[in-house]
């Protein structure tokens, strides 16, 4: 007997990962599907996407950068926040998404085996969809302030925005299997979310950290989302400084050749540890929702 | 009785059992381990018991039983959805099954987006999808209210259009439960006239229903369950007479 389809096999006992990476077709539905319903029956649509980070930068922009005067110590403030602000959503966002997406489509999940993992993959996707948008403003911005940068600064952010990919959907699948049983976890990764845009160089910079931390600054260097943060502010801010500002420490001291492996190796291993314990929890799922 | 091929499904000593979990916060469970896990935070229910049943390839097998038997359940391990306490479960080939009628449906897309979405849940891929859609159109006699949001939909209408797609999945098993469960009289009859023939192109078929004198009509294989075991398995009219006697003793 030859092929898979002639062997008997267990129900139910899917690969993960690689089982989502199978089923592509599924995913790109599911994906289509969040994004037409998010802004359902709403008049903007879509543009709710532009207008709440923009909202939020004007908060923050406002406040920290002409009352607080942050602006004056930090030439292209705006460019500085935004670029920041962006990746930080779309980490954010793939993170509470994607905890609360097992929870969501409980109905699916009860009554059809499909491989789980789609539902958070599918979500960090969607997130994906909302940040481009707002990539493309930041890039509108950097070009309008005098923007050049080199292929490597590019390839970095390429690099940094599939990082952060791969750390929300590891978390992602932590707390989503956590909810199930307890929901107690939406709350825990409520607070990630209100933390992660302090805890990392988004609305000030990293030398005001280091100035306080001293020999302790490691600990701060180890959120991945620190160092995501400072490679898109290599990438996007300090090419638009001119020659005449002061640009002296704009980067944090290893930067791109220890630290940057170091958070992606912290991103793949909380992916690995994240899809062994939504396997090992997800067994139950269905009886447990 | 048509000559059967491999086993399509196979259970051996199955057991399943349901922990009814009060709480559902971190802080009752960590008080309970903080207080030396006294009491029981949860009541067990044993729903499956020591179940052992193979089916081959192309039977017709009704499972009976009263309310509470354990029938769904059965199902649900079938499947994949819930995973067995002890025992083995396996199928061969792919297994679909109408227990999801309209599970994958959201009401805010059209019933065009409904029909792609539910049959790549159901495991179809893009291809049989576009090749399929006119038939499963046709069959759940929507017509011109396919791109309408599902929402609008009469609860026929919704019904009608979900389960035209699950028979158009085209699996090697097929898990039926509650077929009646689908539209007026005569898209009932279509439907059962569908399932027929279904059982005749040679699909193993393993049909939960209430309705006792249709799955006679519909299997030639009875399986009784009561209280998680099997209590009779054999020719579908005995066990239908069998459940009678039961439930009239009742």
């Amino acid at each position: 007997m030859a092929g898979q389809s002639d062997q008997l096999v267990k129900p139910g006992i899917g690969r993960g990962l690689l089982d989502v990476y199978g089923d592509r077709f599924l995913l790109k539905l599911l994906v289509r599907k969040e994004i037409k319903i998010r802004y359902r029956g709403s008049v903007l649509g879509l543009m709710w996407s532009y207008v709440k980070p923009l909202m939020q930068f004007l908060i923050y922009f406002i406040a920290l950068g002409i009352f607080l005067n942050l602006e004056r110590g930090t030439p292209n403030y705006a460019i500085y926040l935004f670029s920041g602000i962006v990746l930080v959503n779309f980490f954010t966002e793939s993170l509470s998404n994607a905890t609360r997406s097992i929870v969501d489509n409980r109905d699916l999940i009860r009554k059809i085996y499909l491989p789980r993992e789609l539902f958070p993959v599918a979500t960090v996707w969607v997130s994906a969809a909302h940040f481009l948008p707002q990539l493309l403003v930041l890039i509108g911005a950097c070009l309008f302030v005098g923007w050049t940068p080199s292929i490597l600064q590019i390839a970095a952010a390429i690099l940094i925005f599939v990082m952060v990919a791969v750390l929300g959907t590891g978390l992602g699948l932590m707390f989503g299997a956590v909810n199930v049983y307890f929901r107690d976890s939406e709350n825990i990764v409520d607070m990630i979310v209100m933390v992660v845009t302090w805890a990392s160089p988004v609305l000030y910079v990293w030398t005001m950290v280091e100035r306080v931390m001293g020999e302790w600054f490691w600990v701060y260097m180890l959120n991945p989302m620190t160092v995501a943060v400072e490679v898109f502010h290599w990438t996007f801010w300090e090419p638009t400084l001119k020659a005449n500002q002061p640009v002296s420490d704009t980067m944090p001291p290893d930067l791109l050749n220890f630290w940057l492996p170091v958070s992606m190796i912290i991103s793949v291993a909380i992916l690995f540890i994240g899809q062994l314990m939504f396997r090992r929890l997800s067994v139950h799922f269905a009886q447990e929702l | 009785m048509t000559s059967h091929g491999h086993v399509a499904i196979s259970c051996i000593g199955v057991r399943k059992q349901f922990v009814l979990r009060h709480t559902r916060s971190l802080k009752e469970a960590l008080v309970w381990l903080v207080k030396g896990r006294k009491g029981d935070l949860s009541k067990k229910f044993q729903a499956l018991n020591h179940v052992s049943l193979e089916v081959k390839q192309g039977e017709t097998v009704a499972l009976l039983g009263l309310n509470g038997s354990g029938k769904s359940t059965l199902l649900k391990l079938i499947s994949g959805v819930l995973q067995p306490d002890g025992g083995t479960v396996r199928t061969r080939g792919r297994v679909a099954g109408l227990i999801e009628v309209g599970a994958g449906f959201h009401h805010d897309l059209s019933g065009r987006d409904n029909v792609y979405l539910n049959g790549a849940i159901l495991g179809m891929s893009e291809k049989q999808i576009d090749e399929m859609f006119d038939s499963i159109v046709e069959f759940s006699e929507i017509g011109e209210f396919i791109d309408t949001e599902v929402k609008f939909y009469s609860s026929g209408m919704y019904l009608r259009l979900a389960f035209s797609i699950a028979v158009h999945t085209d699996p090697e098993v097929f898990l039926i439960d509650e077929i009646l469960a689908v539209g007026d009289e005569p898209f009932q009859r279509k439907c059962i006239a569908k399932i027929k023939e279904l059982a005749e192109k040679g699909k193993t078929l393993f049909v939960v229903s209430h309705d006792l004198d249709l799955v006679a009509t519909v299997c030639e294989r009875g399986v009784l369950l009561e209280h998680g075991e099997i209590v009779m398995d054999g020719d579908v009219h005995e066990v239908v007479g069998e459940l009678r006697r039961r439930s009239a003793t009742v």
